[in-house]
């Protein structure tokens, strides 16, 4: 059984999904191959070249590949797939994007988001966000998956030294033009991916408020999220919604201020591994998730949190 | 242009699932059902490119047992011009699902399919990128900012950490995020119009498609759950804790 795996990338180097994905595969027990598809994939083929138990490395490189568009990676992996029974990908926006393309080409339903494996056919994946998780046996000749990341640990790049070599990238499709990048850099770490977040909800009360939120989180390098109340009450826009409908997060630390804790919400954050929370209502369904709770008033909790954290800040160099 | 919504039939989002204890699924019988929500989306910014003299037609299609006329016709109370109804069972796979809208693509030629990104069901975000693939046409998937220019969708997507502008030819594929509008509710004479308004039937034999299962659900369970913790007195407690014990804040 031999497997390939999308090395996805992210400003030249080679993503933790990725890495996420390799762990996944070294499950299913079989020699792993890696394609890089790129403007320029020396970089990140050097560094999945020497991550232990890599067999090969192939390198598409063209302009065409250089935002990894659908259309054209899809191309690059069915131009490989007859040579493999499992493909995978991390299950990140990229992965999302791409492999449903490749599955229906090569006309396999495609198993989404997996967390576990159970066997070479038959994996588990969380449903309905997270409030069910379903094991499912794929009847396919081939397999293409996509692997949560948050699930599996990432590997470290050493000990490894597979060969690299280049295949034909083949040509832009012309069907999609790329227009340009927004990354949303400076505002702090990125909402899915950060070690902690801090998020508010309805309790946080207004719009000025949430600055507040924000001042703690800067200290603790941490994002900032909210619930839907928050976003639906205006304090804040909707791409900090974390929930069901909006960001699916598993931080090492969450700390919910001001979240009742509705279920659209807990489906968003609670395979956090440790959730914190402080609300003024020793009732909130919140607590019942939570690894430590506070019955407080908030905004003197968050002042009184701010307080102590700009006297004793993070220790430069450390992190959670 | 004529565009194409497709929109599912799920548990509302609102509603608190349960898992058979028979591990079988989860409950759907008495359980309140709506359109998915990032259909609705879909849905929305359709009418509108209707609204605004973009688009000359909207037709929502959904792919289920009768059951899925009720979303129909909310589609048809929110504006769209006709609703295809294609009977089949409640739980066919992506691949199936992306196979009939080709099928009926082929009969309709739109020139723009509009979807939601996934179902919040299966949680799959497949089907729209899968008939992308099928019809040969190029994507733009999780949009939240949409116009129309020189017979192109320019579309903005949601990414891990941003945003991508894609200009997309049509025909084309758009699956869309949360972001992109608030759907309407539909009005009352609305919706009395909606129950008379006729609905378009088709089975899936009419459009030559075989509903194979090739990912079977072996069992349904529930995650395992969190248990409650402590409680502290103070913010510094809490502080305490975190760094000291659970050691996940610097």
């Amino acid at each position: 059984m031999s497997i390939l795996i999308y090395a996805e990338h992210d400003a030249g180097q080679l993503s933790s999904a990725t890495r996420s994905a390799i762990t996944c595969a070294q499950a299913l027990d079989g020699p792993i191959d890696m394609v890089v598809c790129a403007s320029d994939c020396a970089s990140v083929a050097t560094e999945a070249a020497q991550i232990a138990g890599i067999r090969q490395v192939f390198t598409a490189q063209a302009n065409h590949l250089a935002t990894q568009p659908p259309e054209g990676v899809a191309w690059v992996l069915e131009s490989l797939a007859a040579n493999y029974d499992y493909v995978l990908a991390g299950a990140t926006s990229h992965g999302k994007n791409i492999f449903p393309r490749l599955a229906a080409r090569l006309d396999v339903q495609q198993i989404s988001d997996i967390s576990g494996v159970i066997d070479a056919q038959t994996f588990v994946r969380p449903i309905y966000a997270g409030n069910a998780l379903a094991t499912v046996r794929s009847h396919d000749a081939q397999r293409v998956i996509t692997v949560r990341a948050t699930a599996f640990e990432p590997i470290a790049t050493g000990g490894g030294d597979a060969s690299i070599s280049p295949i034909e990238p083949g040509s832009d499709s012309a069907l999609v033009e790329h227009l340009g990048m927004q990354l949303s850099g400076g505002e702090g770490p990125e909402l899915t991916t950060a070690d902690i977040v801090i998020s508010g909800g309805r309790g946080v009360g207004s719009q000025e408020n949430f600055a507040l939120v924000k001042r703690v989180a800067d200290r603790l390098s941490a994002a900032v999220g909210a619930s839907r109340a928050a976003v639906d009450a205006g304090y804040i826009t909707n791409d900090y919604q974390v929930g069901q409908t909006g960001k699916m997060v598993a931080p090492k630390l969450y700390l919910a201020v001001g979240i009742s804790g509705a279920i659209q919400h807990m489906a968003g954050m609670r395979e956090s591994q440790v959730i914190a929370a402080i609300n003024t209502d020793p009732e909130a369904p919140i607590f019942e998730v939570a690894d430590y709770g506070l019955v407080q008033d908030l905004m003197g909790a968050l002042q009184e949190l701010d307080g102590i954290l700009a006297e004793s800040p993070t220790p430069i160099g450390e992190s959670a | 242009m004529k565009v194409l919504v497709a929109v599912k039939r799920v548990v509302d989002a609102y509603v608190k699932i349960r898992v058979a204890s028979d591990g079988s699924g989860v409950e759907t019988a008495n359980t309140k059902m709506s359109m998915n929500p990032f259909d609705e989306i879909a849905l929305e910014a359709a009418i509108r490119l209707v609204e605004s003299g973009q688009a000359s037609e909207v037709i929502a299609v959904s792919i289920g047992p009768d059951a899925v006329q009720e979303q129909l016709r909310t589609a048809l109370a929110m504006g769209a011009q006709r609703a295809i109804h294609i009977d089949a069972s409640a739980d066919l796979e992506p691949l199936t699902v992306a196979k009939t809208l080709q099928a009926l693509c082929a009969r309709e030629t739109p020139d723009l399919v509009i979807l939601g990104k996934q179902a919040i069901d299966d949680d799959s975000n497949q089907t729209g990128q899968m008939l992308g693939a099928l019809q040969g046409w190029g994507q733009a998937t999780s949009v939240s900012a949409l116009e129309f220019t020189q017979g192109k969708a320019v579309a903005t997507r949601e990414i891990d950490g941003g945003l991508e502008r894609l200009a997309v030819t049509l025909p084309g594929i758009i699956s869309v995020d949360l972001r992109l509008n608030d759907p309407r509710h539909p009005k009352l004479p609305d919706i009395m119009k909606a129950k008379r308004a006729p609905i378009e039937a088709l089975t899936l034999s009419d459009l030559g498609i075989t509903a194979n299962q090739r990912l079977e659900v072996l069992e349904v369970r529930e995650p395992p759950t969190r248990t409650p913790g402590v409680r502290v007195d103070s913010v510094s407690e809490l502080i305490e804790k975190l760094r000291n014990e659970a050691g996940v804040m610097p």
